[in-house]
């Protein structure tokens, strides 16, 4: 395989032939090798004649490399405002072009959090100030996300949120979700919950079962989440209202959820990338990193959300990236806060435990990670057609690659992953027809 | 086994544990050598009255971050009685109100030149990261519901001392199991000895679970009574416990306590065991605690016994003030960068 960039010192930065690159049209359903023209940051033309591409254009080889519309990915925490220390707009986004996202779209539990248009605001302009991946913000669905009474969605919706979310927290009152869920269907908008009963999760660190048994860590039951996920979809049900569920992991949610779907209701079922192949096992270690929400959990779990992903239960696939310092995963793991960083891992993660096990091909792939999430929020992105932006990315599906966490992009590196061999990694992110991250 | 006959029949030296977090992490063998230094350590300090110099210059700490005072105290005199020196820290809040990580505070510990450092924590896998960030052995000494491997093995020596070997005897493991580090100690000790524990409990405590790992279930004391050789009566943890499991403490002592009515429907022979501190009334009455079958105050003597054969296989066959340093180095070095 050989890739080869030769950028031309006349040629717009936004001018761009991509030849020899497996093409994959989400939206279109197509899979095919040729050549990609982007012209002015858009993408201009498949397989045109030689007549037609510009004089001045750059040019990339892609032999033997996949390529399709940019990831995006739900409710990445990118640290800023109030939690520099974990991570940074600069470090997080520069993360996510180095993980094939060409947009990310930020939770809302910022310090403050994000529940008033200033706070928007000043999400996206200091992400556009970096010049990097763009950003599409959360707003929350209660104020302060305390889940007491809601904030103020109409002004946050004007400020640009793309949808709400009192993420990572659920939301537990059922009367606040309730209401939620018929406000924002004048917005159009769709509320991401983290699907939880956190009366029977309280205080715990693992899922529930042997191996939490002997290692005596407090308990996370699968059924506080299919509790969850049950009163969501009524919910749903009761009030016609958008949810997307943002990341199942149980036998228990995916079997709901395939009912659900199966009457039609208006709901999108998502899964962190880790509870598609990390195991409750795994905190043997008593590593700080496993300790992720929703929980490792066992085999029997992972194999029924695996199921989901391929019978088309489960819609969109997300990294799940939280970014946790060292100094806060060093402590004790009742005190550890939840979360593993993503971003740079999801496309060896996808290779490795999807694709190669041919759970998805990569139409399938690509839909989980961009067409879907873009529909779901309404944004731009997850197609090749003529005239759409060019967010694109180029994946070397063979590399195997071994994971060194401190050397990732992203400012905290907490992961389960490393020193773990994965294949298949980005080797080129465009935003806007701009090449912003080349593997070199 | 007379203990320098234990060390020179060349058994000591199969130990190849560094640290000592779980009986979990033992074999059959190197719970059998523990128990058989303990009881050779027993006889060469006389109970007490002779102090041996076998780990003269060496220093180990004692660093609690939950209360304790037998378990600390058993350590010391263990130490003592080995001829080392020991450094106590205790600390009753966590580290995060003190502003200090967990970490931290052991590693200034270790810097004043300690050779062990004994941990106990409430959270399940603090001497497992501390294992990773210092240089020398870590012994726990309970970590949350997870491990408290002494006490488990004290259990199995105050058994065998009783009754010879711990083979086909009935062992039911009487309350909290779901909290309880003990309970997790004596039962892989159990299993791995020939046992056949029985977990013994309120279902809100006592999972169902417990059944793959090959131990019996019970709900009903009454019910396994008579087969039992062996009780151990664990306290209930009302501090670890987050919704109360059980309506009352009347109605858990009519369930489970060990009463006299009860010790008549028992094995003429059976033990009663608690690992302490007992609530009187509550798990067992003062009679039965005080009883002929109680082997209560046998275990906390076994318990320095245990400890100092546990010092003694990890920092007896060193240099003092080495640790282990060729193997610490190499993996403090990688740590540092990446927890």
């Amino acid at each position: 395989m050989m890739s080869s960039v030769s950028v031309s010192s006349e040629a717009p930065k936004d001018n761009w032939l991509i030849e020899r690159v497996r093409w994959i049209d989400p939206r279109a359903g197509t899979d095919r090798i040729g050549r990609l023209l982007i012209v002015g940051g858009k993408i201009a033309g498949f397989d045109c004649l030689d007549d037609d591409v510009p004089q001045q254009v750059n040019r990339y080889d892609g032999t033997g490399l996949i390529g399709g519309p940019g990831w995006i990915d739900l409710a990445t925490e990118l640290g800023e405002p109030g939690r520099e220390e974990d991570e940074t707009l600069a470090t997080g986004l520069m993360s996510a072009l180095a993980g094939g996202f060409t947009s990310v779209v930020s939770s809302a539990n910022t310090i403050p959090a994000i529940d008033t248009p200033a706070s928007v605001q000043f999400i996206q302009q200091k992400a556009a100030r970096t010049g990097l991946a763009r950003v599409y913000a959360l707003g929350c669905v209660s104020k302060g996300r305390h889940g007491e009474e809601l904030a103020e969605i109409g002004s946050l919706v004007e400020a640009g949120v793309v949808a709400l979310s009192d993420a990572p927290n659920p939301i537990d009152s059922n009367a606040l979700l309730k209401r939620a869920l018929e406000y924002c269907s004048m917005f159009d908008k769709v509320i991401l919950d983290h699907p939880e009963v956190t009366s029977l999760s309280y205080r715990g660190v693992m899922h529930e079962d042997m191996t939490q048994m002997i290692l005596g860590l407090a308990p996370m039951p699968a059924e506080s989440e299919d509790l969850a996920t049950s009163r969501d979809i009524r919910l749903v049900e009761a009030t016609g209202g958008r949810l997307h569920l943002l990341g199942i992991s149980t036998a228990g949610s995916v079997e709901l959820c395939r009912r659900a779907k199966s009457r039609e209701e208006p709901l999108t079922v998502g899964i962190s990338i880790a509870n598609l192949h990390c195991l409750d096992t795994q905190l043997r270690s008593f590593d700080s990193n496993c300790k992720i929400n929703p929980p490792m959990r066992s085999q029997i779990h992972v194999d029924a959300c695996r199921e989901g992903l391929a019978d088309g239960t489960i819609d969109i696939i997300s990294t799940g990236h939280r970014p946790c310092s060292l100094e806060k995963k060093m402590q004790e793991l009742d005190a550890v806060p939840f979360g593993m960083v993503g971003l740079e891992t999801a496309i060896g993660q996808v290779v490795t435990h999807v694709i190669e096990p041919g759970l998805l091909d990569w139409i399938g792939v690509f839909q989980k990670f961009s067409s879907r999430p873009a529909a779901l929020l309404q944004i731009p992105g997850g197609s090749l057609s003529v005239g759409e932006t060019a967010d694109l990315v180029l994946i070397n599906p063979t590399d195997k690659w071994t994971v060194d966490a401190p050397k990732m992009m992203t400012k905290a590196y907490n992961t389960p992953l490393h020193r773990t061999e994965l294949t298949g990694r980005a080797v080129a992110t465009f935003v806007g027809g701009v090449l912003k991250f080349n593997l070199a | 086994m007379d203990f320098h006959t234990a060390i020179s029949s060349g058994i000591a030296p199969v130990w190849q544990h560094q640290h000592l977090l779980g009986v979990e992490d033992l074999t059959g063998d190197e719970i059998t050598l523990t128990l058989d230094l303990a009881e050779a350590l027993q006889v060469a300090t006389e109970s007490g009255r002779n102090k041996l110099s076998l780990l003269k210059g060496r220093t180990i700490a004692n660093l609690f971050f939950e209360n304790s005072t037998r378990t600390r105290n058993s350590f010391s005199l263990a130490a003592k009685r080995l001829g080392a020196d020991t450094v106590e820290f205790s600390s009753s809040g966590s580290s995060v109100s003190k502003g200090e990580t967990f970490i931290d505070t052991a590693k200034t510990i270790e810097a004043m030149g300690v050779d062990a450092v004994v941990v106990r924590h409430a959270t399940p896998g603090t001497p497992h990261l501390l294992s990773r960030h210092l240089k020398g052995s870590i012994i726990n000494a309970g970590d949350g519901a997870h491990e408290h491997p002494t006490q488990g093995l004290l259990d199995l020596c105050t058994i065998r001392q009783q009754r010879g070997s711990l083979k086909g005897l009935t062992v039911a493991l009487v309350g909290d199991i779901a909290h309880s580090r003990t309970a997790r100690s004596n039962i892989w000790g159990l299993l791995k000895l020939g046992a056949k524990p029985i977990v013994c409990g309120p279902a809100t405590l006592v999972s169902k679970r417990w059944e793959k790992m090959g131990v019996e279930v019970a709900h009903s004391l009454d019910e396994i009574l008579p087969r039992c050789d062996v009780l151990n009566l664990l306290r209930i943890q009302f501090e670890r416990q987050s919704t109360r499991p059980f309506p009352s403490v009347h109605e858990y002592a009519l369930l489970y306590a060990m009463t006299n009515e009860r010790m008549l429907r028992s094995k003429k022979d059976i033990l009663i065991m608690a690992p302490g501190p007992i609530n009187r009334g509550v798990e067992l009455t003062p009679e039965v605690a005080d009883g002929p079958h109680s082997v209560i105050l046998k275990q906390v003597t076994n318990g320095i016994a245990i400890r100092m054969a546990v010092l003694w296989l990890l920092l007896g066959q060193k240099e003092p003030g080495k640790g282990n340093v060729s193997v610490a180095q190499k993996d403090s070095k990688e740590e540092s960068r990446y927890v």
